[in-house]
């Protein structure tokens, strides 16, 4: 930890920050030493901690100071740390939280999570010492890594032992879990491979299979995860997963549709299902798959999809052509209405107060005023006054 | 019986023998599918065996679960195309990256007044992860791309634009062509760019740059800066958390901008 010096933690000129993370307390070794809650920035050419609570109160250690990193697995209880074994500081060090320190290595604790991009990137920078190239202000020390790596502690010989065998045995567990994964992978493609072939005989004898049998091969492909090689659209309708699942949306989202004028986009009800199953979560594809079969099976809700490509749920009730008209007496009254100003009025989502007022447009009850402060609609005085 | 050859005889046999290949075809494509049940019986054994083995290194090894991903895409397997699949239900992907897509998907609602619907990899993988709190697992930027492909499908306007060696996500049913995307590759350099720039780097007219700058304005994507010394400046408040090492929470923003 005396490795550190005090910084303003302001980049310098041809320092470029990489990535940055919330929530990483600092231990000298294995001692905590009231560096508990910080952002950690990395930068091409230093690490930099900063107090979550006090801004001035910053750290920062050059990454020509880094011998070695290594990860360590989050448990119980504990975050996943990353190691940085260190080199000495130089005697010419900018003055830091600590005079002197018993080990050589610091930890870094990442509690809230964000150790596996953080790791990544520094690994990235650390190979690829882009300080060298980009020389920034002489505050910053300049580590000449090849001199002070002939200067090794006898520790880190150890260390390096330790994480060459750890390497091996990581490496093995891989391999191994590879080695399996393929086998798994083999058997897989001769799945894909059979289901082709079927598909090629349903193509050719249209009336000979049975609807049975095409809604049997539908729900084994949709188990493997096989888009038909028929249609090339991943089974939709058609299997009778897809179908109990459209009844079972219809049971769930009445009231919320009523509470919310009768609409929902497809994103907001996909949100909405899955907060509430909290597991066995359905796919995007699964909802829209499922939706699309509400109309065929005269659920009390139907799929609409906008011109815009935005898709969303309606009750069958819902009439969006009538919702038009009040919309255009909405707008009439306030003079102009951009979309936000819409949705604020009339409490719907921006995403679909938008879709409603450009529908008005499209059936030409409303204009538009295109301009940098946004789109304006106003009601169509070429139909009313002409 | 006197030989036939060519004619009514030979015609009729023909058609027998086709008749006869017809019924062993839909015999045959019955015992394909009878045969690809059980086939499907013993993989989804061993894909139990190999979930009880390997399914927490997925669940911790991100690059292992990159690899997984890749080979399922070569040999044509989505999967994360339903939560009923096999993969899903034996190595519980399914339900780690579909609630990833809803995280994700309150993350850019939350943000979208300030930055118009565009944020950065980088952010949302930040933003997300303060959301999801400590005890969750973490999560990689691979992740969130792969959980972002699969919402695209609800047609929320989802969208993945590479920009200077990251990637800008767009959330909003924004159109956003070619012409837009190399504006804002040109603008993450610093976080803005103005008209000339994009004339000297692009050899573009004039019009055509004003074009794509005001809808970039007008998506609220980009902020108008006139004040600026020179050419009035297009910032990409997208990028703000990018240039300074000190976290700007929403409210500062909001009064950091007239």
């Amino acid at each position: 930890m005396d490795r550190f010096v005090w910084s303003s933690g302001l980049l310098e000129l041809e320092e470029t920050l990489v990535i940055q993370q919330r929530g990483v307390r600092v231990y000298d070794g294995e001692e905590k030493v009231r560096f508990d809650s910080g952002v950690l920035l990395l930068s091409t050419h230093r690490l930099i901690w900063r107090d979550q609570k006090n801004h001035e109160r910053c750290i920062a250690i050059p990454l020509s100071q880094i011998v070695f990193i290594e990860e360590q697995a989050a448990g119980i209880g504990k975050s996943a740390k990353i190691v940085v074994h260190l080199h000495p500081a130089s005697s010419n060090k900018e003055p830091g939280p600590f005079q002197s320190s018993k080990y050589s290595y610091i930890k870094l604790s990442f509690k809230e999570h964000g150790q596996i991009e953080f790791y990544r990137r520094l690994s990235e920078e650390i190979t690829q010492r882009r300080w060298e190239n980009m020389p920034a202000a002489q505050t910053m020390q300049v580590n000449k890594s090849p001199q002070a790596g002939r200067i090794r502690a006898v520790g880190i010989v150890g260390i390096e032992r330790k994480l060459e065998e750890k390497r091996k045995e990581t490496d093995k567990n891989i391999s191994e879990a590879f080695e399996d994964l393929s086998k798994l992978m083999d058997k897989a493609k001769e799945m894909v491979e059979l289901s082709k072939s079927i598909a090629n005989k349903i193509k050719e004898k249209q009336g000979d299979i049975t609807e049975d049998e095409t809604v049997r091969f539908k729900s084994y492909l949709l188990s493997m995860g096989i888009a038909n090689p028929v249609t090339r659209e991943t089974y939709g309708s058609g299997t009778h997963y897809h179908m109990q699942l459209a009844k079972q949306l219809a049971g769930i989202l009445q009231t919320p549709l009523e509470e919310r004028g009768g609409i929902m986009s497809l994103t907001e009800v996909y949100c909405l299902v899955n907060r509430a199953r909290g597991l066995e979560l359905l796919s995007p594809e699964d909802l829209v798959n499922a939706c699309k079969m509400l109309e065929s099976l005269k659920l009390p809700l139907r799929l609409r999809i906008f011109d815009s490509g935005v898709m969303v749920i309606e009750l069958q009730s819902h009439n969006e052509e009538e919702m038009v008209a009040s919309a255009l007496e909405t707008v009439s009254e306030k003079g102009s209405l951009t979309a936000d100003e819409f949705a604020k009025l009339v409490g719907m989502s921006v995403l679909l107060a938008k879709e409603r007022l450009l529908l008005a447009e499209k059936m030409g009850h409303l204009c538009r005023d295109d301009s940098v402060e946004g789109l304006r609609f106003y009601p169509n005085l070429f139909m009313t006054q002409s | 019986m006197h030989r036939r050859g060519v004619g009514a005889g030979a015609i009729a046999k023909k058609k027998l023998a086709e008749a006869k290949y017809k019924e062993r075809g839909t015999v045959l494509a019955e015992d394909q599918l009878a045969q690809m049940s059980k086939q499907l019986d013993m993989f989804k054994t061993n894909l139990e065996e190999f979930a009880s083995k390997h399914k927490q290194e997925i669940r911790k090894n991100p690059q292992f679960r990159v690899q997984f991903q890749d080979m399922c895409a070569t040999i044509g397997v989505d999967p994360l195309a339903s939560g009923k699949g096999f993969w899903s239900e034996m190595l519980g992907v399914g339900d780690f990256y579909y609630e990833l897509g809803v995280q994700i998907v309150e993350v850019c609602l939350a943000l979208k007044h300030r930055n118009g619907g565009l944020i950065t990899l980088e952010e949302l993988h930040q933003q997300v992860l303060k959301g999801r709190g400590k005890f969750a697992q973490d999560v990689s930027q691979d992740d969130l791309l792969r959980a972002i492909k699969k919402l695209k499908v609800l047609g929320n306007g989802f969208g993945i634009i590479p920009v200077g060696g990251t990637y800008l996500i767009q959330s909003v049913p924004a159109e956003l062509n070619m012409d837009h995307t190399i504006v804002l590759q040109l603008a993450e350099k610093k976080g803005y760019v103005t008209v000339s720039e994009i004339k000297s780097s692009l050899k573009w007219e004039t019009e055509r740059a004003q074009q794509v700058l005001e809808h970039l304005l007008k998506e609220g994507m980009a902020w108008l800066d006139t004040q600026a010394a020179g050419d009035p400046q297009y910032w990409l408040p997208a990028l703000f958390t990018e240039l300074y090492s000190q976290e700007i929470t929403p409210e500062e923003a909001k009064e950091a901008i007239p």
